[in-house]
């Protein structure tokens, strides 16, 4: 590796833009003549829409237009899909309700639109919306999924009876009985998975500008994907054929899964940009993301877990209620199933696994992949679970979760994932180490004697990441293939483009991507640019979630660059008077293996472009492309130790020490892999103690702010203690794994354990604030 | 936002008038509070009145047994002052615990008390401190200043322009914070005068926003110790119940506070 090669802390070339402000997000462009949207929202959980007055908000000032739900029906903008069809046991399809882009006849959530206002600017919109009078009927609302799967609930959608969008199964039922039957020891618990708001720091935004002379709209939007936008928009949503709209993702402030899914607002700019002919802005504010960003997690699980003897693992049941929402998002299908279920045999040995989840509608904000997706609620669980069996067995929590690892490899697990590689005893000693798990009872001890509860917690994670083959994913019902295109673009001058469908929205592509061409020819990242998030650019791709990007991203530029490298040792042999196979390249040269004869690779990128003296036959030009279809998921896994005391006089929590020891695979650039473990840990230890988005039983949002919804702060946080053991995966030339959302997946696990055996109970819902870690001590 | 106009008073007088002269008026102090609440349109005052700029309500004295705080001084500078770390140390902290950096650098005393939330840190130690609320007009105890949730004893255009601290023979205090918006889940106030008096104050619990612990005053004068309390009986009826912390919680964390704020007190 060079200075700027792989494996090169280097520093993020974006973040220079990004520190000093001049980042360019949705919300800094304006176009010429742009007019600005707010939507009218619904207050209610449940409701006829009886009819929409905007007679006086049309006289009012700037008001370019009212339009409303039935308009945008009316008009035929296709209703929201769902793009993963899952089958029910009973092998009917998944049921879901019409989400149209504003709802014309029936809300059924708080924040659901209505209509909306188009005005000459942000403000005199908010004024005209508050004259728009929207006459309601209310219905009786359920939020909670037990309440709303309860004969007598009430019914969100005529399609789903009794609120159920299906009843899905995995898994070998008949051998999962037969284990529970000869089990020595069985262990029982309940979970909740707490709902989470996602929070990006830049909310929602969207611009859409339709051109009348060329039937042409650009929408800029806050995605994490554009070209599945466009795709979507053009295929489903009737806005515009392909080649007729582009999509252009700019600078995008975090993403967290909320950005992927193509969202109403988006819909209603396009559509509206074309009847009133004026660009249409619409900036999101933090309640409106609160109230309409994907929502993610929010599981009820019972699940047991059989032993036998030896206290090894021979069967787990799961039953799980995952609520949805009141309509089905662009993938929420896919989360509770196939992003979960598959991930339940964890890190261990289960020959026979039993899966059930039923999807829920309830009158709340629809819930999709949020970091982890599905992946932190399957590690939630194993991990409690393998935490109250060794409460029970009375055997040291480390040794139970040893004696059932998986160690050989390729690993054929019982729900459909085969793990390639991995060396779960590794992140296991390198996290007991870093932590000093031996010397723990001594400090328990001492902290007693200074009247503090001191506990420790393991979380051996596992999840499936580089998301992944198409073809596996289609015969499961995904209606999209998930490789990756890449596009290596040389000029004239030896100054590389590099064009990729991954999209950066504070992943530091722009800096890693660069670090792979870096490696390859030798050449100072400062010669390579990424480009990235515009479809007019860039030809296809399926964007980032998932921790794809590196695994299947850079995956799919490695395979241009060796296009183009290819390509160009021709024409360096050519001009050395060589044979191709003695070229090779070293520091920005190619060279012949052996002698002193080099030609720079700006010397050959011209030759390319001049053609006066290319090999007979060969093309001119300096460009390559490739698609990249990964041939498995990749698992990255790790262990996360967390020690901490709670206050038994508050229910306090502080934390004392977190260790995390990650597999990610080969890393492309460390200091950022540490960033994103930074962040994942934190939105993992959020989970944990702080983050709750709670409706009340009408389905009111309770925590529709930050002054209720507490997103972790700095202090909230320990020290990190990252640490790395690595096994390559073997399923792609760069042997990367991903890393994007392991410390989301992890860390839950950990601090809940920790609290747990701080006090002496097992059984504690997340989030464990301090109010219900202190009755749970007090509690008979 | 909806349209405002916006006046920069540059001093009491001025500001005051320019409040009788406005159909709906609203003082602007550090806007911690109202600005936001204007952004959300919760609030729609005809004018704005920004008292950042007078001077006269800007700064601390110390006068013998008497801390004198201006209501215009932002928490950071009260956090700073070193009059107020040698009269009340207590009050230092205090704002040390208040909101965070960017609420301490804008934020003031006058503000907080005028505002009366029920959460809020310095009513704590207003009413625990037995402090004098200093107006364009008068002096009112702090007994009889707040009255309630976001009540107050300020009438229409009455400007609070300093608060008087006795100084104590010993005060501390100590909080709990709520997680999301850093105001007091709980937080007691206890304060023991130089005549020996105890007072105790606790926000954030009541129904009724800041209010007197007689049961924790009545054991502490007997005996200045976090174990005095120990067996003191706090009654969750009336007290804040919500997402955060459900009125038993709160009852014991007047008690466990208040053993701390004893235990920290100087």
């Amino acid at each position: 590796m060079g200075v700027e090669g792989i494996g090169a802390s280097v520093v993020r070339k974006e973040d220079k833009r990004f520190i000093t402000g001049k980042g360019r997000y949705v919300d800094d462009i304006k176009l010429q003549g742009m007019t600005h949207a707010h939507f009218i929202r619904s207050p209610h959980a449940h409701a006829k829409v009886k009819g929409i007055d905007s007679s006086a908000a049309l006289k009012m000032p700037g008001v370019v237009a009212v339009l409303t739900g039935q308009e945008i029906v009316d008009d035929k903008v296709g209703n929201l899909i769902c793009g993963w069809a899952i089958t029910s046991k009973d092998g009917s399809p998944m049921k879901m309700g019409a989400w149209p882009a504003m709802a014309p006849e029936t809300v059924r959530f708080v924040g659901q639109a209505v209509a909306v206002v188009i005005a000459e600017t942000k403000n005199l919109a908010r004024d005209a919306a508050e004259a728009v009078v929207v006459n309601y009927e209310e219905l009786p609302a359920v939020a909670d999924v037990h309440a709303a799967i309860k004969s007598g609930a009430p019914q969100l959608h005529p399609e789903a009876p009794g609120n159920q969008v299906y009843d899905w199964v995995i898994g070998d039922e008949g051998a999962t009985d037969a284990a529970f039957a000869k089990a020595a020891n069985v262990v029982k618990l309940d979970v909740t998975n707490n709902r989470l708001a996602p929070n990006a720091m830049e909310p929602r935004a969207a611009i859409a500008d339709y051109d009348s002379a060329e039937e042409h709209f650009t929408l800029y939007t806050t995605s994490q994907n554009p070209h599945v936008a466009r795709l979507v928009l053009s295929a489903f949503y009737n806005i515009a054929p392909e080649h007729k709209l582009r999509v252009i993702a700019p600078d995008v402030g975090g993403g967290f899964g909320s950005k992927i899914f193509i969202y109403p607002e988006e819909m209603v700019a396009l559509w509206a940009s074309k009847k009133v002919g004026r660009p249409v802005k619409w900036t999101g504010d933090r309640t409106e993301a609160f109230l309409t960003d994907a929502h993610g997690r929010d599981h009820v699980t019972h699940a047991e877990m059989a032993f036998d003897a030896n206290n090894k693992i021979t069967g787990l049941k799961v039953k799980t209620y995952a609520n949805f929402g009141a309509y089905m998002s662009l993938f929420s299908s896919s989360v509770p199933t196939y992003l979960y279920a598959t991930l339940l045999s964890g890190q261990y040995n289960i020959p026979a696994i039993h899966a059930e989840v039923v999807g829920v509608y309830t009158n709340t904000t629809p819930v999709d992949a949020y970091r982890g997706a599905g992946r932190p609620e399957a590690s939630y669980l194993i991990e409690r679970l393998m935490e109250t069996a060794a409460r029970q067995l009375k055997v040291d929590p480390a040794a139970l979760r040893r004696t059932n690892f998986i160690t050989t490899f390729p690993h054929q697990t019982p729900v459909i994932m085969a793990y390639d590689t991995g060396d779960f005893n590794a992140s296991l000693d390198a996290a007991m180490k870093a932590i000093d798990y031996a010397g723990f009872a001594g400090r328990k001890a001492k902290a007693k004697a200074d009247g503090k509860l001191r506990g420790i917690g393991v979380s051996c994670y596992i999840e499936a990441c580089g998301i992944a083959p198409s073809k596996a994913v289609g015969s499961l019902g995904a209606g999209v293939g998930l490789w990756e295109s890449a596009e290596v673009r040389v000029n004239p001058v030896g100054t590389i483009e590099v064009l990729t469908g991954s999209h950066s929205h504070g992943q530091g592509h722009e800096t890693t991507f660069c670090q792979l061409v870096a490696e390859r020819l030798g050449v100072p990242i400062s010669q390579v640019s990424i480009v990235h998030g515009d479809t007019d650019k860039v030809q296809f791709g399926m964007g980032t979630y998932g921790s794809r990007s590196a695994a299947v991203g850079l995956t799919a530029i490695l395979k241009a660059m060796e296009k183009m490298e290819s390509k160009a040792k021709k024409i360096a042999a050519h001009a050395l008077e060589a044979s191709e196979g003695d070229i090779v390249i070293e520091n920005g040269e190619f060279k012949v293996a052996g002698t002193d004869k080099a030609i720079a690779f700006p010397m050959v990128a011209l030759a390319a472009y001049t053609a006066h003296n290319l090999p007979d036959g060969m093309e001119p030009g300096l460009k390559e492309s490739a698609f990249y279809d990964p041939t498995n998921f990749t698992f990255p896994a790790g262990t996360y130790i967390c020690e901490l005391e709670v206050d038994a006089g508050t229910g306090k929590t502080s934390f004392v020490n977190f260790v995390a020891a990650d597999d990610f695979g080969r890393l492309i650039n460390p200091m950022i892999v540490e960033g994103q473990v930074h962040g994942g840990l934190a939105q993992g230890i959020g989970q944990a103690l702080l983050e709750h988005a709670i409706y009340d039983a009408s389905g009111q949002p309770v925590t529709a702010s930050f002054m209720d919804y507490a997103m972790p702060r700095a202090d909230d946080l320990p020290s990190f203690n990252l640490s790395h053991t690595t096994t390559l995966c073997p399923g792609n030339p760069l042997g990367i794994k991903g890393c994007g959302e392991a410390g989301a997946i992890g860390a839950s696990a950990a601090v809940i354990n920790a609290i747990t055996d701080a006090i002496g109970k097992n059984n504690l819902e997340m989030p464990a604030t301090p109010d219900r870690v202190w009755r749970t001590i007090h509690a008979a | 936002m909806y349209q405002t106009v916006y006046h920069r008073a540059s001093s009491v007088d001025e500001a005051v008038a320019l409040f009788s002269k406005s159909s709906e008026a609203k003082f602007l102090a550090g806007g911690q509070t109202l600005l936001p609440v204007m952004k959300q349109r919760l609030a729609s005052p005809t004018d704005v009145i920004d008292l950042g700029k007078i001077k006269e309500l800007q700064g601390v004295e110390l006068s013998g047994d008497v801390l004198t705080i201006k209501a215009g001084t932002t928490y950071f500078d009260i956090m700073q002052n070193a009059d107020v770390k040698k009269a009340t140390p207590a009050i230092a902290y205090l704002t040390s615990v208040l909101g965070d950096p960017a609420v301490r650098y804008r934020g003031t005393i006058g503000g907080s008390i005028a505002n009366n939330d029920p959460a809020a840190d310095f009513p704590a130690a207003l009413l625990a401190l037995g402090a004098t609320v200093k107006t364009n007009k008068r002096s009112i105890t702090a007994d009889d200043f707040f009255q309630g949730l976001f009540t107050t004893a300020l009438e229409d255009g009455e400007l609070i322009t300093a608060v008087s601290f006795p100084v104590p023979a010993k005060a501390g205090y100590e909080k709990m914070r709520h997680p999301a918006s850093r105001f007091a889940l709980t937080g007691v106030f206890v304060a023991q005068t130089k005549s020996g008096e105890v007072r105790v104050a606790a926000t954030g619990a009541s129904q009724s926003g800041v209010m007197r612990v007689p049961a924790i005053e009545t054991a502490l004068k007997a005996n200045w110790s976090p174990s005095a309390i120990d067996s003191v009986s706090i009654s969750a009826s009336n007290l804040l119940a919500d997402i955060h912390g459900t009125a038993e919680y709160r009852a014991n964390l007047i008690k466990v506070m208040a053993q701390r704020a004893v235990a920290a007190a100087r």
